[in-house]
């Protein structure tokens, strides 16, 4: 059963120094909320895995919180690079990043086979591609029914993964729609999952086959209204892309980054007061 | 009418999308020129995104692979998993339509590193979705602005291959997919030469010359014995373009040319 919670008290007892960690979301439903309490309590060592990091990457590896990162695409979307992503890759700032890269069908199918409790997930791929050349985990298995060489990944398995959603109920249950990307593989292949809702209600009111995570099979559920932003939770916010093209030069330059996690992150005893901060330095403006 | 030569390229991709394609797009110019035949030559045409949507039909493009726009207007929007895994790898796609950062005389991609990988001049966004789309799809179409930084002699690195090494070198790989079968740029359209499969010019836009194609290519790039003038935007091709760019401009807040 899932605890309802404070996204703090979540990440204290749910999130230790050294996890591998997926805060995921294609674009929609984006855990930043979840990102910036991780950073804020100081984690440390952590492996980052995500088919898509973005800003909420970039925050975490400029703040010195992951040894790894796991991806298929790194980038601002319609933006740019990630800037922090980059000095650690290439000068090692604030700390080496190991970086491991999959293509988006690899991880996919790789947080399907966690999600099915298997050891390696197996597709038709990177046939003629350099990326098994420079990721040794990407090996081939031969089928034993037809002989056909396929390629075979191992499959991500999180301690935690965090994921945005629109609702749970008082029990727990979570409700999620729109794009949806791994978000139901990445939560059913984690040891532990914490889900951020924009509403708590009575009553979930799901359509029949409707992306539904039941209570028991998630660890907490936190009430954080506009967790996702500058991404977007489907049906309650928009996406801020104003705030993706003004990451750009805030993430550019070690100092600005620095003066940026100390206001807006350490700076603040939570998610509402961080979002009380960004409107009234936007409003000044 | 007059136009530019971004706009000659986008309507020169659109026109190769034939009406009830099932085509997998990528964000960017592939998703414009898509959208753009969706809404002139090939109403039918069934876009599918990475993230999920399939059938979209979105009013203004997208900024992002996941904007809400694309789920609201789509038949259906499925997990990011089971697009890769029944639609694409299953055999569902006709066409996949790329972008690149940079590519090469057989049509293989590099979207990942321009350098060397662990000590790389240029850290691109890396692979993303391409690899499988271009190795599955059951051709593929490639669309990028053309300059010597960009069609190169050889890659640093293959993220998504084309035609490999030329020749045969995708049916020896044993991919299921025909491959890239044209790349449009703002000066011209290539196409694979049979046999080597190494891409040569097959069609100028008006008021290109060989010479420009040839400064804007880092390969000895070679023409077919016969080729075309691409057709000018039509009135019609034109006001559909501009008027999805206005549109879209207007939804994200940004200036006319951004979009």
């Amino acid at each position: 059963m899932a605890d309802i919670i404070s996204l703090h008290d979540a990440v204290k007892q749910f999130v230790s120094d050294g996890d591998t960690v997926a805060l995921e979301g294609f674009t929609h439903l984006i855990p930043t909320a979840a990102g910036h309490e991780i950073i804020r309590q100081g984690k440390k060592d952590l492996t980052l895995v995500r088919m898509t990091p973005d800003l909420v990457y970039d925050q975490l590896i400029g703040a010195g919180c992951a040894r790894k990162l796991i991806f298929s695409w790194g980038g601002n979307p319609g933006v740019g690079s990630l800037h922090r992503l980059r000095d650690a890759v290439e000068k090692q700032w604030p700390q080496a990043l190991e970086i491991e890269e999959h293509s988006h069908a690899d991880l996919a199918n790789a947080y399907v086979a966690g999600a099915s409790g298997l050891p390696f997930a197996v597709l038709r791929a990177y046939a003629g591609s350099d990326l098994p050349k420079v990721n040794p985990l990407i090996k081939t298995v031969t089928c034993p029914f037809t002989g056909e060489v396929l390629a075979a990944v191992p499959s991500v398995r999180p301690d935690v993964t965090v994921i945005h959603a629109q609702k749970a109920d008082r029990k727990g249950n979570v409700l999620l729609w729109g794009i949806l990307g791994v978000q139901k593989e990445a939560a059913l292949a984690a040891k532990r999952c914490i889900v951020t809702v924009e509403e708590i209600v009575d009553d979930l009111q799901a359509p029949m086959n409707a992306c539904v995570l039941p209570t028991w099979a998630l660890s907490a559920v936190c009430h954080v209204p506009g967790g996702a932003h500058p991404s977007y939770a489907h049906g309650y916010t928009e996406r801020d892309n104003r705030f993706y093209q003004a990451w750009d030069p805030i993430a550019r330059d070690r100092e600005t980054f620095t003066a940026w996690i100390n206001e807006y992150i350490h700076g603040t005893a939570n998610f509402s007061e961080f979002q009380a901060k960004l409107a009234r330095a936007s409003e000044a403006k | 009418m007059t136009y530019t030569t971004n706009e000659m390229m986008t309507v020169a991709a659109a026109r190769r999308l034939k009406n009830g394609s099932v085509c997998f797009v990528g964000i960017g110019l592939p998703s414009k020129a898509a959208n753009l035949a969706r809404l002139t030559s090939s109403p039918d045409v069934v876009l599918i995104y990475e993230s999920g949507p399939i059938g979209a039909k979105p009013d203004v493009l997208p900024l992002s692979i996941g904007d809400g726009e694309l789920a609201e207007t789509a038949d259906t929007v499925v997990s990011t998993s089971e697009i890769f895994r029944y639609w694409l790898q299953g055999g569902r796609v006709d066409v996949g339509f790329l972008g690149a950062a940079q590519v090469d005389r057989f049509g293989n991609i590099n979207t990942t590193v321009v350098g060397d990988y662990h000590q790389p001049k240029v850290r691109l966004p890396g692979a993303g979705g391409a690899p499988e789309i271009a190795g599955s799809a059951k051709s593929v179409l490639i669309i990028l602005k053309q300059s010597a930084r960009s069609f190169v002699d050889k890659l640093d690195f293959i993220t998504s291959v084309g035609h490999g090494e030329g020749g045969d070198s995708r049916k020896r790989l044993g991919l299921p997919g025909a491959g890239p079968v044209g790349i449009i740029t703002d000066l011209c359209t290539m196409e694979p030469e049979e046999q080597t499969n190494e891409f040569v010019v097959t069609a100028l836009h008006p008021g290109v010359t060989r010479e420009q194609v040839i400064a804007a290519t880092g390969w000895a790039i070679r023409f077919a014995d016969n080729v075309q003038e691409t057709a000018a935007p039509s009135a019609v091709e034109l006001g559909a373009l501009r008027d999805l760019e206005a549109r879209t401009a207007l939804a994200h807040g940004q200036a006319p040319g951004e979009a």
